[in-house]
C-alpha cells in the first residue's frame, strides 16, 4: 500500500463538514480519539503548570509565592484536572478510540454516535469545571476527593465543580460501553478471543469497570450536590449523616478508577514488548486473565484508603487482605514482561525505553503499595508525602509513562509521518531523571512524617522539598522535549511507511494514517497476535 | 443475531406475568403487617428482587436472549452485592469492635 496506489487518508476524505466542524461533528473513531488526545494534552499542561507552581511554593519554609488559600485551590484543581480530565478518559478514550477497531479489524466502534456524544460530555464537564473556578465562591479547596463534612461546608464552588465531574462520568461510562459492545460484536472474521491483541483484552476490562463503577460516583456526587444545596444530611454528622459513607461511596467509584487509569497502561506495555523484542508474548492468557482478574478483584479492596478514618476493625483486616491480592495479577503481569524479553533480539527505540521506564516505575510504585496496603504499615505513613509519593509513581510512572510509549508507538500510524529518534530518546532519558528526583524524595519525606496537602512544613525538610523542586524542573524540560519534538514531526517528519516497527496486529496491515473505514477490506484472521518471522 | 420471537410470547404468559406482579405486591404489604421485626426489611427486600427478576425476564426479554447477555448482568448485580456487603463488614461491626 505504498506510492500511487495509496489512499485517502482519513485526514484528506471528507465527512460532509469542513474545518473544525469535520472533527467535531465527525463520528469517526480516529478523528473522536484525536479530539480527546488533543483536549486532554491541553488539560494536562494546565495541570503540569499547576504542579510545577505547587512545588516552586514549596521549594522553602514559609510562603514563597502563593498564599495558602491559592496552595488549596491548586492541588485540587491540580488533582481534578490530572486525574478525572487526563488520565481517566487518557488511554482508553484517546490511544483505545484511535486503536481498538484498527487492531480488531472493524470500521469503527460500535456506536459512533455514542462515542462522539461522550466527547461532548467531556468537553462540557471540563468547561463546568473551569466556570467554577471563576464563579461563586471561587476555586474549590477540598482535594480532589471532595471529602465530606468539609466539601459541605465550605464557601468555595464546590457544587459546580462536583457537577462537572458528574459530567465527565457520565463520558466515561459511555466509553466503557462502546469499549465492551466494540469488542463482543466487531470483531474481524476468525479473530478469536484468544486471538485478540492484549491491549483489546486490557480495553474490554477496563470498559467494564468504567460501566459498573462509574455510576456509583455518579451517584455519590448527586448525593453530595443534593447536601450542599437542600441539605439533606446524608453525610453530614450534625444533621444524623455519616461522613466515612461518603468515603465509601468514593472509594467504591475511585478505586476500581486506578485500575482504568492502569490496565490499558498495561495493554499498550504488553503491545510494545513483542514488537521490539522479536518475540511472541510470554504467557497469553494469563496476562488476558490477569487483566480480568485485577479488574474484577479491584471492586473489593477500597477500604485501604479509609483505615485511619474510623472504619470497623473486621473491615480493615478484611480490606488489607485483598488488597494484598490484588497485587498478585500485577505481579504476573510484571513476570511476563520481563519473560516476554528474555531471550528476545531486543531494539531499544524509544517505545521500549518508555516501557522498560514503566516497567521500573511501576515496580517500584507496585511495592510501595503493599507498604500502604498492610494495615499496621499504613497507619504509619497514612496521609504523608508517602501516599503522594506512590500515587505519582503509578499514575505518572505508571500510567503517563507507558501512555508516552503509546504515543511513540502509535505515532507512525496516527500521523503517517515519524518523529526523530534522537530526541524522543534523549526526552525519555529526561522524564526519567527528573521523575525520579521529583518524586523519590518525598517516600523519604513520608517517612519522616511531612504531611500531606500541606502549604508549609518544618526547616528539617526542606532538603528533600528542594531536591523535589529542582526535580520538577527536570521533569518540565523532558516533557518540553518530547512533546517539541513530536509535534514538529506531525508537520516535517519523514513519511512513515504502514508498518515501521515490523509490528504484527492489524492495525499494521492498513496504511499509515489509515483510510476513512480503516480497512479497503476486512482483513480475516488465522492465527494469534505476536507472530514473527526472524 | 437473536431474532425477535416476540410471536412465541403470547398475551397469556404477559397476563401471568402481571398476575405474579400483583400477588407479589399483596406479599409485601402483607408481610410488612406481620411484624417480622428486623426480619421485615429482608423480607420485602427478597420479594422486590423476585419481582424486578420477573420484568426483567419476561417484560424486558432477557428469558430469551444469549447466555452472554444473562452474565453480564449478572455480573454487574453480583458487583453491586459484594460491594453493598463488603460496606456492611464496616457499618455492622464498627461499635462492636469497642
Ligand atoms: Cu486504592
Amino acid at each position: 500500500m505504498t506510492g500511487a496506489q495509496r489512499e485517502m487518508s482519513f485526514y484528506e476524505s471528507g465527512n460532509g463538514h469542513t474545518g473544525i466542524l469535520s472533527w467535531v461533528l465527525s463520528t469517526d473513531h480516529k478523528r473522536i480519539g484525536l479530539l480527546y488526545l488533543f483536549s486532554m494534552f491541553s488539560f494536562f499542561f494546565v495541570a503540569v503548570i499547576l504542579g510545577l507552581l505547587m512545588r516552586l511554593e514549596l521549594i522553602a519554609p514559609g510562603p514563597s509565592i502563593m498564599t495558602a488559600e491559592s496552595y488549596n485551590a491548586m492541588f485540587t484543581v491540580h488533582g481534578v484536572i490530572m486525574i478525572f480530565l487526563f488520565i481517566i478518559p487518557g488511554i482508553p478514550a484517546g490511544l483505545g478510540n484511535f486503536m481498538l477497531p484498527l487492531q480488531i479489524g472493524a470500521r469503527d466502534m460500535a456506536f459512533p454516535r455514542i462515542n462522539l456524544m461522550s466527547w461532548w460530555f467531556y468537553m462540557t464537564g471540563a468547561i463546568v469545571i473551569i466556570v467554577s473556578l471563576f464563579t461563586g465562591g471561587g476555586p474549590p479547596d477540598t482535594g480532589w476527593t471532595f471529602y465530606v463534612p468539609y466539601s459541605i461546608r465550605t464557601g468555595t464552588n464546590v457544587t459546580l465543580a462536583v457537577f462537572g465531574v458528574f459530567l465527565l462520568g457520565i463520558s466515561s461510562t459511555l466509553t466503557g460501553l462502546n469499549l465492551v459492545t466494540t469488542i463482543h460484536r466487531l470483531r474481524a472474521p476468525g479473530l478469536k478471543w484468544f486471538r485478540m491483541p492484549l491491549f483489546v483484552w486490557s480495553l474490554y476490562a477496563t470498559g467494564w469497570v468504567q460501566i459498573l463503577a462509574t455510576p456509583v460516583l455518579g451517584i455519590t456526587l448527586l448525593l453530595l450536590m443534593m447536601e450542599r444545596l437542600f441539605g439533606f444530611g446524608f453525610f453530614d454528622p450534625a444533621r444524623g449523616g455519616d461522613p466515612l459513607l461518603f468515603e465509601h461511596l468514593f472509594w467504591i467509584y475511585s478505586h476500581p478508577a486506578v485500575y482504568i487509569m492502569i490496565l490499558p497502561a498495561m495493554g499498550i506495555v504488553t503491545e510494545i514488548i513483542p514488537v521490539f523484542a522479536r518475540r511472541t508474548i510470554f504467557g497469553y492468557k494469563a496476562i488476558a486473565f490477569s487483566s480480568l482478574s485485577i479488574a474484577s478483584v479491584g471492586y473489593l479492596v477500597w477500604g485501604h484508603h479509609m483505615f485511619t478514618s474510623g472504619m470497623s476493625d473486621i473491615s480493615r483486616v478484611i480490606f488489607s487482605f485483598l488488597t494484598f491480592i490484588v497485587a498478585v495479577p500485577s505481579g504476573i503481569k510484571v513476570f511476563n514482561w520481563i519473560a516476554s524479553m528474555y531471550k528476545g533480539s531486543i531494539k531499544l527505540s524509544s517505545p521500549l525505553l518508555f516501557t522498560v521506564s514503566f516497567i521500573f516505575l511501576f515496580s517500584l510504585g507496585g511495592l510501595t503499595g503493599l507498604i500502604i496496603g498492610a494495615l499496621a504499615t499504613n497507619i504509619f505513613v497514612h496521609g504523608t508525602y508517602f501516599i503522594v509519593a506512590h500515587f505519582h509513581y503509578m499514575m505518572f510512572g505508571g500510567t503517563a509513562f507507558a501512555f508516552f510509549a503509546g504515543i511513540h508507538y502509535w505515532f507512525p500510524k496516527i500521523f503517517g509521518k515519524m518523529y526523530r529518534e534522537k530526541p524522543a530518546i534523549t526526552s525519555c532519558i529526561v522524564l526519567f531523571a527528573g521523575f525520579n528526583v521529583l518524586y523519590f524524595p518525598m517516600f523519604i519525606l513520608g517517612l519522616e512524617g511531612m504531611p500531606r496537602r500541606y502549604y508549609d512544613y518544618l526547616p528539617r525538610f526542606h532538603t528533600g522539598h528542594l531536591i523535589s523542586t529542582v526535580g520538577s524542573w527536570i521533569l518540565a524540560a523532558g516533557l518540553m522535549i518530547m512533546f517539541y519534538n513530536l509535534i514538529r514531526s506531525i508537520f516535517i517528519g519523514e513519511v512513515a511507511g504502514s508498518n515501521p516497527w515490523g509490528g504484527s496486529t492489524l492495525e499494521w496491515t492498513t496504511s499509515s494514517p489509515p483510510p476513512h473505514e480503516n480497512f479497503t477490506e476486512i482483513p480475516v484472521v488465522t492465527e494469534g497476535p505476536y507472530r514473527f518471522r526472524k | 443475531m437473536n431474532i425477535n420471537n416476540n410471536n412465541n410470547i403470547g398475551y397469556k404468559t404477559y397476563l401471568a406475568v402481571w398476575c405474579c406482579l400483583m400477588i407479589l405486591t399483596a406479599a409485601t404489604v402483607m408481610a410488612a403487617g406481620m411484624g417480622f421485626g428486623r426480619y421485615g426489611s429482608l423480607a420485602s427486600v427478597l420479594i422486590a428482587s423476585a419481582k424486578a427478576g420477573l420484568i426483567l425476564l419476561f417484560f424486558m426479554h432477557l428469558k430469551y436472549e444469549t447466555f452472554v447477555f444473562k452474565l453480564m448482568l449478572l455480573a454487574a448485580i453480583l458487583t453491586m452485592a459484594v460491594i453493598i456487603g463488603l460496606t456492611f463488614f464496616d457499618v455492622g461491626f464498627r461499635d462492636g469492635g469497642r
